[in-house]
């Protein structure tokens, strides 16, 4: 099998594959084999003189109508795969699933939040779709499901996992630069393990408590600029303040050391002094989304030191 | 070699200018159509490299040659180049232009001087679309579909991008305005709707949805720039706007645009099967409704594009209904076609292999395209690289290898000489088979679930990214071939005569190439217009 089948939707999906694909492939056989007859038994060499046939009315609503049939029989079949979809069961275990460049975060009834997706083995999970930005879609290919998060809107998908383990989460809709590794997991574990999960809350530190912390995660920063010194698409966040770099002004190197001015001077005018081996043009202009005094409490984010 | 024909045609004489100013000034349908098909070779060579740069990224996971930012804007450019002025342009405005005034018996398009103006607003979008790549703050990253609100909120140069966009479709509108005219008004007498060959009723077809569609995505494209410019939220949720409103305006447009597509390049098929098989199209009438019903039911399927987009699911059934619905017309073609070749005397040329090419990739194409419109599948393979192979097989399997198929076809009649046809035969194979090996793999990984627009990938997904690499290199390698046979042949390639595939059609009565004024004296039309014998 090309998949892994693992939810309670693959069943009535590949059974609407099998019988699409499988019409389609004894007309493409079909049809092929008859022009490749017609062209090697009416060839030019063999039959120097065509025959004009007269067209028979018949014949022709014949394949009308079958095709018609048949479309509506795979219209049906993709019908109702789809529609329970559409219908989640009332007792589903809810989970809030937030979309932002380019991070997944699923936030549980209790508060709990995981960059994972967490879920009891063959129980009903209904995830509320969130966007914070642009447009982003949930993919679990081996649940045979997506479904966009649009901002300002609540979209929602479910699913009954049925197979322990852990399945690949993609996003789907094209969203920037690190769509691609726009990734994360559902994880399936047995029920009284995930009720144990559930109730250990990660505390978070006072750091991520700051006002300013808020912030850079509501505006997506942190999609560009790690907070663990991982290398993307901007200079990490970790260990920024008092940090010395070299930045590009005008294509010219020059020893700068991060502090209040050089913060707020990235944010305003993100193009001006460039940290070497990051590329120009990436990051747009903040200053008429970020308050002045949102962008005061970034900066006392920043002076804030990492706690051990 | 009497070069005489060519000596009086249209390719040596100007209407009023002379040189190089009696092409750029010409009003002359056929110079017009010229003009056009060189600036798309031109373009579909440059997006096909962008195509080939993004495959050798592909071929290994991680990054390799360029940044993921590139890749964005690479796929991003390739889109735009291809669809707004290669394949939308492509069949009508090439052969349309070319041919369609001849085959109902006319001198010219009912318009001439607004026919060249269309070509020039095509090259001020065209030159548009080019800068858009260069100037402001690098290039757009939005993918062709400018999905709001990635589009109003990135820093690349996006509107420069929806500008071309706006501009082409005026050319557009402008040519599908000029050709229904033409149709109504200056058909041969005696050519009476019924006796009208069928890449004309293709073309009428189009035209219509040219005229109808290609407003709604100019004023969308509008849209989008006083949302950038004046902040005016019409799709920006942080101005109020809704995301989902944008993909409604562009599908309503971008879906029809498909037809645009496609059925000129079903009309071309529909002149070449009969001349080659020197029989009567079967099914005269079944073609030319379907080529209306596609028309009109196409109108009503965009949201085929938008199931998982969080539509009502009423709208998502509905929609899944149409469009199986539009699909039959285009079954039925296929059935005309191949029951055309029943009892007919085949000739082998290079245009009925590539035609015969069309046939099987549309067949591929159309038959993965009901995977896509049924609801259950689609959910699961959307906006995967399944789809990726879906609209090649349509776009490039189908349009592009009935532009290939036509060019071989009419190439004697616009040139007055012949091309080797080993070498074309040839160029076939090596565009077939690349083509083949490049986008079929495609669909086994979008099955298995790769997301399209993918700067890097799973392991799991290589072995295609390998195929596809290769099958570029394949398709390129016979692309090159045919374009210096064709090149080749148009200045040295025998003299051709008037008709040398036996074709009926009213352009293999003239001289090829044809003269100025196309016919000395219009022709009375008595009989339809595929009557072999």
């Amino acid at each position: 099998m090309l998949l892994q089948v693992a939810s309670n939707f693959v069943e009535g999906v590949d059974k609407a594959f099998f019988i699409i694909m499988g019409i389609g492939v004894i007309f493409l056989v079909g049809l092929t084999t008859l022009m490749l007859v017609f062209v090697f038994k009416y060839n030019k060499k063999k039959h120097p003189k065509a025959v004009q046939v007269k067209e028979r009315m018949i014949l022709e609503v014949t394949w009308t109508a079958i095709p018609l049939l048949i479309v509506g029989f795979m219209f049906y079949y993709g019908y109702i795969a789809f529609m329970p979809m559409r219908n989640a069961p009332d007792d589903a275990i809810q989970v809030t699933a937030v979309g932002k460049m380019w991070e997944w975060n699923f936030i549980y009834a209790n508060g709990k939040e995981s960059k994972k997706l967490v879920v009891p083995f063959n129980k009903a999970v209904n995830l509320k779709l969130i966007s914070l930005d642009v447009v982003h879609s949930l993919y679990i290919p081996a649940y045979r499901i997506k479904e966009d998060m649009v901002k300002g809107e609540e979209g929602f998908m479910w699913f009954i996992p049925t197979q322990k383990g852990r399945f690949d989460i993609l996003c789907a809709e094209y969203c920037g630069v690190r769509h691609s590794y726009m990734s994360s997991e559902v994880d399936v574990i047995d029920e009284d393990k995930f009720n144990l999960w559930l109730t250990i809350i990660d505390k978070k530190s006072n750091k991520e408590e700051l006002p300013g912390f808020l912030v850079l995660k509501n505006n997506a920063c942190t999609g560009c600029h790690s907070l663990d010194g991982t290398k993307l698409v901007g200079p990490s966040f970790k260990g920024l303040y008092g940090r010395s770099e070299i930045v590009l002004t005008n294509d010219v190197e020059r020893n700068i050391k991060v502090d209040e001015e050089y913060i707020k001077a990235s944010i305003v005018n993100p193009d001006i002094d460039v940290v070497k081996d990051y590329n120009k043009g990436l990051m747009k202009s903040y200053q008429t989304v970020l308050k002045d005094e949102e962008i005061q409490q970034i900066i006392e984010y920043f002076k804030t030191p990492d706690e051990k | 070699m009497d070069i005489s024909a060519i000596d009086n045609s249209f390719l040596k004489h100007g209407t009023k200018y002379k040189g190089i100013l009696g092409w750029l000034m010409s009003t002359d349908h056929k110079r017009i159509g010229l003009m056009y098909m060189y600036a798309i070779m031109i373009f579909f060579v440059v997006g096909g490299l962008l195509g080939g740069l993004m495959r050798l990224e592909l071929f290994r996971p991680g990054q390799d040659y360029i940044t993921a930012q590139t890749y964005n804007a690479v796929f991003t450019v390739h889109g735009v180049i291809m669809i707004f002025l290669v394949v939308i342009p492509g069949l009508a405005a090439v052969f349309g232009n070319i041919l369609m005034p001849i085959m109902i018996g006319a001198r010219d398009v009912a318009f001439p001087k607004l026919n060249l103006f269309s070509f020039y607003i095509y090259v001020l979008g065209a030159i548009l679309a080019i800068a858009s790549q260069f100037l402001g703050k690098g290039a757009p990253d939005t993918g062709w579909t400018f999905y709001a609100p990635y589009s109003t909120d990135t820093n690349t140069n996006v509107v420069a991008a929806v500008l071309a966009a706006f501009v082409l479709g005026f050319s557009s509108i402008l040519t599908g305005l000029n050709f229904i005219v033409t149709i109504h008004r200056m058909r041969a007498p005696g050519m009476t709707w019924f006796k009208m060959p069928l890449f004309p009723w293709s073309l009428y077809a189009t035209a219509w949805i040219q005229l109808l569609a290609t407003p709604i995505v100019g004023i969308t494209l509008l849209m989008i720039i006083a949302e950038r410019w004046f902040k005016i939220g019409f799709f920006d949720p942080n101005l109020g706007g809704d995301p989902i409103l944008f993909q409604h305006l562009f599908w309503i447009y971008s879906h029809p645009a498909v037809y645009v597509m496609i059925l000129p390049a079903m009309g071309v098929i529909t002149e070449i099967i009969p001349t080659f098989s020197q029989k009567r199209i079967f099914g005269y009438k079944a073609i030319v409704f379907s080529s209306v019903a596609i028309a009109a039911v196409g109108y009503l399927v965009w949201g085929h594009h938008m199931y998982t987009a969080g539509m009502s699911t009423t709208a998502r059934w509905f929609f899944s209904l149409l469009t199986f619905i539009v699909a039959v017309p285009s079954a039925i073609k296929v059935f005309n076609w191949i029951s055309t070749m029943y009892k007919g005397s085949i000739n082998l040329q290079p245009p009925f292999y590539f035609t015969m090419a069309f046939v099987f990739n549309f067949m591929i194409g159309g038959l993965t395209g009901l995977v896509l419109g049924s609801l259950a599948t689609d959910i699961h393979v959307h906006d995967t690289a399944f789809v990726v192979a879906h609209f090649h097989y349509i776009i490039f399997g189908g349009m592009g290898f009935a532009f290939l198929a036509a060019i071989h076809y009419w190439f004697p009649k616009i040139y007055g000489r012949m091309y080797n046809n080993k070498l074309a035969n040839i160029s076939c194979a090596f565009i077939f088979g690349g083509f083949t090996l490049l986008y079929f793999p495609q669909f086994i990984i979008g099955m298995q679930g790769m997301p399209r627009r993918y700067f890097d990938y799973l392991p799991q997904y290589e072995w295609a990214q390998v195929f596809s690499f290769f099958g570029a290199i394949v398709l390129a390698v016979g692309v090159i071939i045919m374009l210096f046979n064709l090149i080749k042949s148009a200045r040295k390639g025998a003299i051709a005569g008037p008709n040398p595939w036996n074709g009926k059609t009213l352009e293999w009565t003239i001289a090829s190439p044809p003269t100025v004024e196309n016919f000395e004296e219009i022709p009375v039309i008595t009989e339809g217009p595929y009557e072999y014998k």
